[in-house]
C-alpha cells in the first residue's frame, strides 16, 4: 500500500542523506520526495511517498523516529490530508496544433511561463489525478521535458467529522 | 577571576577537544596518531592524557568497546583520516551490532580540501552513517564541547551506540572559546526509558495465563543493569531463563531456573524449552536469526512479550503481542513491584512445566567425549571456568571458540563476558580484551581464541607487552577455521576449502618475540597445570593449546531449521575418508 509521511528534521547537511540512507539500505523504495525549509530555518519538512505493507512501514517510520536528527514523523495514510504536487512542461508546438494545446493547459488552470517559437512550458500544479491526467493530454503533442516536485502534503483540519 | 580568564580565553581546537574529553571523563583513549591528527596528539601530550597507541586502528575500536561492555562507560577511541578511519569501520560496525556506547573520532583533511580526493581523505561520515547511531563533522573549534557533549549523551543513553566525530585538520588548529552547555538538548533524542503502566499489567495477566513460559533475555539486561532484578522476576513467577550469546552473565549460570544458552549452538533445554512454550518475555533481546532459526517454525504455540528500550526492535522479526517499550531494568522493577501473591494452583501449573524443563535438561546436557586422550577444548573452557575467579572478564574471538565458552564457561556476573555477537567479527577478543583490562587493571582477564581469529590482531602483543596489560590468550589451537570447516563436514561433504591452517606460526615463539611468556599445552595433562600457570602470571600470556582438531561445536540447529530440529554430531565415517586429503 502507498504511504505519505511527512518528517520535520533539523535543518542541517547530510540529514537528507541520513534519511535516504535508512530507506536504501532496507531496500525500500521512495517513489518522491521533498524537502523545504519551514517558518523555523532550524528545521526542514520532507514529504516522502513510499510503498510497503504494514509491516515495512511500521518499520520505516520506526527507524525514522530513530534518527537523531528526525523531530516528528507523521504517516498521513490513515488520516484525512491534502497533498498537491506541482509540474513544469515543455511541449513541442506547431502552428496547426498550439490552439489545441493552449485550450488542454486553459482547462487544467495551467499557467504559460515561458514561450518560444516551437515551445511552451506549463506550470500545473495539483493532486495526483490531476496531474496524471494532463500528461495523459498533453503527451500526444510531444513533451520534450518535464518536471515534478514530488508531493507536498498537509493534514486537514476536519479530520473527518 | 582566574575562573573567568579560563573560560574566556581562546584556545586552539585541539585544546578544547581534550579539556572536552576531560570534562566527559575520559580516562583513556585509544588511538593512531596521522597527519590531520597532530595538533590533537600535542594537545594530548601537553595535557598528560592517557593514551594506548594501538597496532592498527581496528584494535583501537575494539579496545574502546571492551572497555565500554566491561565497565559501562563510554570507550573512546581515535584515528586519523582516510585509512586511519577506515581501519576503524568493522570496529565500529562491531560496536554498532552489539549496542555499544563508543565514541569514535576520525581525522579529517581541512575543511576546504574535503571533497578535493586530498590525500588520505576519506568520507568516513559517508562511509559510517549505517553503522553509527549518529555522527558529526565539526566546523568549528567553538562547538566542540557541544558535540562531545552531544556525542557521549547519545552513546550512552537508550539503545547505547556508536557515535564518530570527524575533526578537519583546520578546525584542531583553528582558535575558539571553550564553552560547554549547561545540559544536552536535542529536540529530536528523547529515548523512552519508562514502560508504558497498562503495558506492564498487561505482561502480568499474560503470565498468569501462561501454561509453559520462558525468559528469552538478552544484552539488554546485561546493558541496563537488570541481572538483579531478572533474578527477582524469574523466582517470583517461577519463569525459567535463556540467555542469549550476549545476554549471558545476566542472569547467573549456576542458577536452577538458567537453561543456558538458545538458539543456532544453544542447549537442547533452552531450545526445547522455547520450542514447546506458550508464553516467551523476550527481555532486552531481538530476535536474531541466530536464535530463532527458521522463523516460521520458532516456538510455534507461543505468545509473545516483548521488553525492550528499542521500538524498532519490536515486531521486527517476529511478531510481538504485548510490547513493552522502555528500560528494561525500570520494567522489571514495576513487574516486580505489582507482583500479586501466587496461587496454590498455579504453583502447582509451574513445577509441572519446570519437570518437564528439567527433563530435557537431563534427557541430553551439553556433553562431549570426556575420555577422549586429546585435548577436547570444551575440557579447557571447563578447566578454565573452574580455574578463573568469578569476576574474571572472558572476551571471545568468533567461531568455535566463542561457542565453547558460551556453552561451556560459567558465567554468574553481568558484564563478564565480552564476545562480537552481532557482526561477529573475528579479531575481535584479544583487543577489546586489553580494553577490558583498562577498565578494571585489577581482575583477570581471558581472552578465548582460535589460531585462526588470533591471527587477525596478533599484531596487539607489542601493546600489551609496551604496556605490560596482563591480558592472558588462550588460543584454541586445531589449525583450521574451525567452524567453517564444521560446515564443510556438514553441509559439503568435507571438503575443506580454504579452512587449514597448517602453515601456523609456532604461537609461543610469536609471543616471545614480542616479550611475552609463552606456554604450550599440547597434552591433555597439562591443560590445567598450564592454565594455572598463566593465570598466576602477573604479565600478559599467550597459551597456545593444541586440541582435537576435529570436535565441533554441538548442538546445532542447521541453517532453516526449527530450533526443536537439532543435530548432536557429525557423521563420523564420511568424514574420515575426507580428513586423509588434507593433510
Amino acid at each position: 500500500m502507498r504511504h505519505t509521511i511527512t518528517i520535520t528534521v533539523e535543518n542541517k547537511f547530510g540529514v537528507l542523506s541520513r534519511v535516504a540512507g535508512l530507506f536504501s539500505g532496507r531496500g525500500f523504495n521512495i517513489e518522491s520526495l521533498s524537502v523545504g525549509e519551514t517558518l523555523d530555518p532550524t528545521i526542514s519538512r520532507m514529504t516522502i511517498v513510499t510503498r510497503g505493507d504494514d509491516r515495512i512501514i511500521e518499520q520505516v517510520t520506526k527507524q525514522l523516529r530513530k534518527l537523531v536528527d528526525v523531530i516528528k514523523v507523521t504517516d498521513l495514510t490513515d488520516s484525512s490530508f491534502v497533498d498537491r504536487e506541482m509540474i513544469l512542461v515543455k511541449i513541442s508546438a506547431t502552428e496547426k496544433n498550439k490552439a489545441e494545446i493552449l485550450r488542454i493547459n486553459e482547462i487544467f488552470r495551467g499557467k504559460i511561463v515561458d514561450v518560444s517559437p516551437t515551445t511552451y512550458t506549463f506550470e500545473i500544479t495539483g493532486d495526483e489525478g490531476k496531474i496524471e491526467a494532463f500528461i495523459k493530454l498533453i503527451k500526444p503533442f510531444g513533451v520534450k521535458e518535464i518536471s515534478r516536485t514530488g508531493k507536498v502534503a498537509i493534514l486537514r483540519e476536519m479530520n473527518g467529522e | 577571576m582566574q575562573q573567568i580568564r579560563r573560560v574566556t580565553m581562546q584556545m586552539s581546537g585541539a585544546e578544547i577537544l581534550v579539556k572536552a574529553l576531560q570534562e566527559e571523563g575520559v580516562e583513556v583513549i585509544f588511538g593512531y596518531p596521522g597527519g590531520v591528527l597532530l595538533d590533537f596528539y600535542d594537545a594530548l601530550f601537553r595535557a598528560g592524557m592517557r593514551h594506548i597507541l594501538t597496532r592498527h586502528e581496528q584494535a583501537a575500536a575494539h579496545a574502546a568497546d571492551g572497555y565500554a561492555r566491561a565497565s559501562g562507560k563510554v570507550g573512546v577511541c581515535m584515528a586519523t583520516s582516510g585509512p586511519g578511519a577506515t581501519n576503524l569501520v568493522t570496529g565500529i560496525a562491531t560496536a554498532h551490532m552489539d549496542s555499544v556506547p563508543v565514541v569514535a573520532f576520525t581525522g579529517q583533511v581541512p575543511s576546504h580540501m574535503i571533497g578535493g580526493d586530498a590525500f588520505q581523505e576519506a568520507d568516513i561520515i559517508g562511509i559510517t552513517r549505517p553503522i553509527t547511531k549518529h555522527s558529526y563533522l565539526a566546523t568549528s573549534p567553538g562547538e566542540l564541547p557541544k558535540i562531545v557533549q552531544e556525542a557521549f549523551h547519545i552513546a550512552s543513553t537508550g539503545r547505547p551506540g556508536p557515535v564518530v566525530i570527524d575533526l578537519p585538520k583546520d578546525v584542531l588548529q583553528g582558535k575558539g572559546k571553550y564553552h560547554r552547555p549547561d545540559k544536552v538538548e536535542i529536540r529530536g533524542y528523547k529515548p523512552k526509558t519508562e514502560g508504558h503502566p497498562g503495558q506492564i499489567k498487561r505482561v502480568l495477566s499474560e503470565i498468569m495465563k501462561a501454561k509453559r513460559p520462558v525468559i528469552y533475555a538478552g544484552g539488554g539486561v546485561v546493558i541496563s543493569g537488570a541481572g538483579g532484578e531478572l533474578v527477582a522476576f524469574a523466582e517470583k513467577n517461577m519463569i525459567p531463563v535463556t540467555n542469549t550469546l550476549l545476554g549471558l552473565g545476566g542472569f547467573p549460570g549456576n542458577h536452577p531456573l538458567f537453561l543456558g544458552m538458545l538458539g543456532m549452538h544453544g542447549t537442547y533445554q533452552a531450545n526445547m524449552t522455547i520450542h514447546e512454550s506458550d508464553l516467551i518475555i523476550a527481555i532486552g533481546a531481538r530476535f536474531d536469526d541466530r536464535v530463532t532459526g527458521a522463523v516460521a517454525k520458532f516456538a510455534p504455540s507461543a505468545r509473545v512479550v516483548h521488553i525492550d528500550v528499542d521500538p524498532s526492535a519490536i515486531s521486527k522479526n517476529i511478531v510481538v503481542h504485548v510490547p513493552v517499550v522502555g528500560d528494561v531494568r525500570g520494567v522489571l522493577k514495576e513487574l516486580n513491584k505489582i507482583q500479586k501473591g501466587e496461587k496454590a494452583v498455579w504453583k502447582e501449573i509451574r513445577s509441572k512445566w519446570l519437570d518437564r524443563v528439567r527433563a530435557w535438561g537431563e534427557e541430553r546436557p551439553l556433553s562431549y567425549d570426556r575420555k577422549s586422550s586429546l585435548i577436547k577444548p570444551q575440557y579447557v573452557i571447563e578447566k578454565l571456568s573452574e580455574l578463573a575467579p568469578d569476576d574474571a572478564i572472558i572476551t571471545t574471538e568468533v567461531g568455535q571458540n566463542q561457542m565453547w565458552v558460551a556453552q561451556y564457561y560459567k558465567f554468574v556476573k553481568p558484564r563478564t563476558l565480552l564476545s562480537s555477537g552481532g557482526l561477529g567479527t573475528m579479531g575481535y577478543g584479544f583487543p577489546a580484551a586489553m580494553g577490558a583490562q583498562f577498565a578494571f587493571p585489577k581482575r583477570v582477564v581471558v581472552d578465548v581464541a582460535g589460531d585462526g581469529s588470533i591471527q587477525m590482531n596478533i599484531q596487539e602483543l607489542a601493546t600489551v607487552a609496551q604496556h605490560n596489560i596482563p591480558v592472558k590468550i588462550v588460543i584454541l589451537n586445531n589449525c583450521f577455521l574451525g567452524m567453517v570447516r564444521q560446515w564443510q563436514e556438514l553441509f559439503y561433504d568435507a571438503r575443506y576449502s580454504q579452512t587449514c591452517l597448517s602453515s601456523n606460526p609456532d604461537f609461543v615463539k610469536v609471543a616471545e618475540a614480542y616479550g611475552v611468556k609463552g606456554i604450550r599445552i599440547s597434552d591433555k595433562a597439562e591443560v590445567e597445570a598450564g592454565l594455572k600457570e598463566a593465570l598466576a602470571h602477573p604479565g600478559p600470556v599467550v597459551v597456545d593449546c593444541q586440541i582435537d582438531r576435529e570436535e565441533g561445536v554441538y548442538p546445532m540447529v542447521p541453517a532453516g531449521a526449527a530450533s526443536s530440529e537439532m543435530i548432536f554430531g557429525p557423521d563420523r565415517k564420511k568424514k574420515e575418508s575426507k580428513l586423509k586429503a588434507v593433510k
